[in-house]
């Protein structure tokens, strides 16, 4: 009965347009590369600012002004780093283990660089020969294609750490593998509450899915939470900097590198910044939708709807690099052992916890025939339906999470309730030690 | 221009993870969208340096342009770096005249005590503080140097009014 009625739904979440009206043959084999090429560049270009960014608002955080010192308002800082780094001289340890000193810091940087390839960036654009998809390459299994090429890229890291022969360069490799291997799975885990709701894993699908409906954040709260959380300590970003960790290990993984192969680690972490904001903005936040309106999701497809869909996209990719460096500067760096325990003994079994509950919500409410499209006041049944439970579920969580139960700050005095639970304890101990004698 | 610095209360209790971040970004939100900027653009926007400044020395003139130390010799006598050095002359009516007057801005403390002590208020410190030079001999300036400065002079400590009002 189950099956029948899951076999009635209607809703299949596929590809914006006919298959037969797509580009073609040379036409698509040269829009590939132009869309290659472009979004390379852009997304070098991005990361360069994205450094300067991170300076300004590091400065203006900390109440200071920041570089302003090359072209108007410290612009032209990214090209001076560049030009410094190229100039400089590449060391090589006398220690290190050379090929794969070498090999290191291009395994860091290709991974990061071509996750990006499937994230569909804007609506698709019709042209002469056929309509354009607009992201690299439109994988039907684009997140799992992220899952596994992200990964990837923990090899750089932990190779680097190995090959440089230092002590601080392998607690770095080491920690960050233990990390890597940590949130990914919570990372995993939190996505696969919005495949359940997409039913498929391609990426268009998924933006179809919340074009329809509702973006995800809202009836996925909690795996919003776990997914942004688990990205941060993915991208080895602050709070979870522990392979760099620069007042422990020295900048950790890179203490040997120098020159523009320090340079191309420094890029492999902006871009997988940029790569795993792309990935939240979207799982989670309708990836390039204009929110309130269906126009931008019908065709046809003009030039119009492809720049005010990438503007949208390119917005939400800012909110989220930002809120990274927001929170770069705002939070310390965990212990390693509240990083582990928060990895494992809280995201882990929620994200199970979640996908278990996920799961029976969307199938009930299936079951219940509940629509899905948008129905009164624009806002879609089950998208609300799931909200609410979410709603309830993260109010529930955060109380729990609250009072320090989770992870408990490094330092806080004991309070008088706590003193008397402790003599209390001590008492009956000595209480039990003297009966038992 | 001390700067304030807030000490915030250790938690008593355990504290809540979530509300101790919320809470810190929105400090952070707040100083990004309102810094509270202390930096100087040095090279661009000088400091505007207080009257009582005592900075480089510099000896004042009479009308025809002389220097107006007649080589008493109380400011080397007083300096407690020793770095002034004296050689008094006279000239043929009886009027005495420093030979040689230099002082060794490498050596000076910058007291002012040769300000307070000088009886012709000859010598002076300066409000000027950029004296940066490529060699030590650069820092010994002679009486020419010393009368060729323009900078504006220190205004001493007045007991009568002691906060300069």
């Amino acid at each position: 009965m189950i099956l029948a009625t899951m076999a009635s739904d209607p809703v299949v979440y596929g590809t914006f347009y006919d298959p037969a009206v797509a580009v073609t043959a040379l036409p698509w084999l040269l829009f590939t590369i132009l869309k290659m090429v472009i979004v390379f560049t852009v997304l070098m270009v991005g990361v360069a600012m994205l450094t300067l960014a991170e300076r300004k608002i590091s400065a203006w955080i900390q109440d200071r002004i920041g570089p302003n010192r090359t072209g108007y308002g410290g612009l032209l800082q990214p090209a001076a780093d560049g030009l410094k780094n190229i100039m400089k001289e590449e060391t090589y340890p006398d220690a290190a283990y050379t090929p794969l000193f070498i090999l290191a810091p291009m395994l860091s940087f290709i991974p990061s660089l071509i996750t990006f390839a499937v994230i569909p960036f804007a609506a698709p654009l019709s042209t002469r020969w056929g309509i354009v998809e607009m992201s690299v390459a439109n994988v039907p299994i684009g997140f799992l294609y992220i899952l596994a090429i992200s990964s990837l890229g923990v090899y750089g890291i932990v190779l680097a750490g190995w090959s440089s022969n230092n002590k601080y360069s392998l607690l770095g490799g080491l920690r960050s593998s233990a990390q890597m291997i940590s949130y990914e799975i919570s990372m995993g885990m939190a996505a696969v509450s919005v495949l359940l709701l997409s039913g498929n894993v391609s990426l268009q699908a998924i933006v179809q899915q919340q074009q329809g409906m509702g973006w995800n954040v809202f009836p996925l709260l909690i795996g919003f939470f776990i997914f942004c959380v688990a990205s941060f300590a993915e991208t080895n970003r602050l709070p979870f900097d522990m392979p760099e960790a620069e007042s422990e290990l020295i900048a950790g993984y890179h203490t040997e590198y120098s020159a523009m192969k320090f340079s191309m680690f420094f890029i492999a972490e902006y871009s997988n910044m940029v790569t795993a904001s792309a990935l939240m903005v979207t799982l989670f936040f309708g990836g390039w939708d204009i929110p309130g309106t269906q126009w931008d999701n019908l065709p046809p497809w003009t030039f119009l709807k492809f720049a005010l869909t990438l503007a949208f996209f390119v917005a939400k990719l800012l909110f989220f690099l930002f809120l990274y460096m927001w929170i770069r500067w705002t939070l310390p760096r965990f212990r390693y052992d509240q990083l582990m325990s928060l990895g494992w003994k809280v995201l882990l079994p929620l994200s199970l916890a979640y996908i278990v509950i996920t799961g029976g919500a969307v199938l009930a409410l299936d079951m219940l025939q509940v629509p899905r499209s948008v129905q009164w006041f624009g806002i879609s049944p089950f998208w609300a339906a799931l909200g609410v439970l979410n709603l309830v579920l993260a109010v529930l969580l955060f109380v729990l999470l609250d009072r320090g139960r989770i992870i408990s700050p490094a330092y806080s005095r004991l309070s008088p309730i706590q003193i008397a639970r402790l003599r209390a304890m001590s008492a009956g101990r000595s209480l039990a030690a003297s009966q038992g004698d | 221009m001390t700067i304030q610095v807030k000490v915030l209360a250790r938690p008593v209790a355990d504290a809540s993870y979530v509300r101790a971040m919320l809470s810190g970004m929105a400090l952070t939100f707040k100083h990004m969208m309102n810094p509270h900027k202390k930096t100087e653009q040095y090279p661009d926007v000088k400091w505007a340096l207080s009257p009582r400044w005592r900075g480089t020395h510099r000896m004042l003139t009479d009308e025809t342009g002389k220097a107006k130390c007649v080589a008493c010799g109380l400011c080397p006598q007083i300096c407690p770096a020793n770095c002034i050095k004296l050689v008094p002359g006279e000239d043929e009516e009886g009027n005495r005249y420093p030979l040689v007057y230099e002082i060794d801005e490498f050596r000076c403390i910058f007291c002012g005590y040769c300000q307070e002590v000088c009886p012709e208020e000859a010598i002076h410190v300066g409000r000027h503080y950029e004296n940066s030079e490529y060699s030590r001999e650069g820092f010994v300036y002679d009486l020419e140097r010393l009368t060729a400065q323009t900078h504006p002079v220190c205004e001493m400590w007045d007991p009568a009014d002691p906060k300069g009002e």
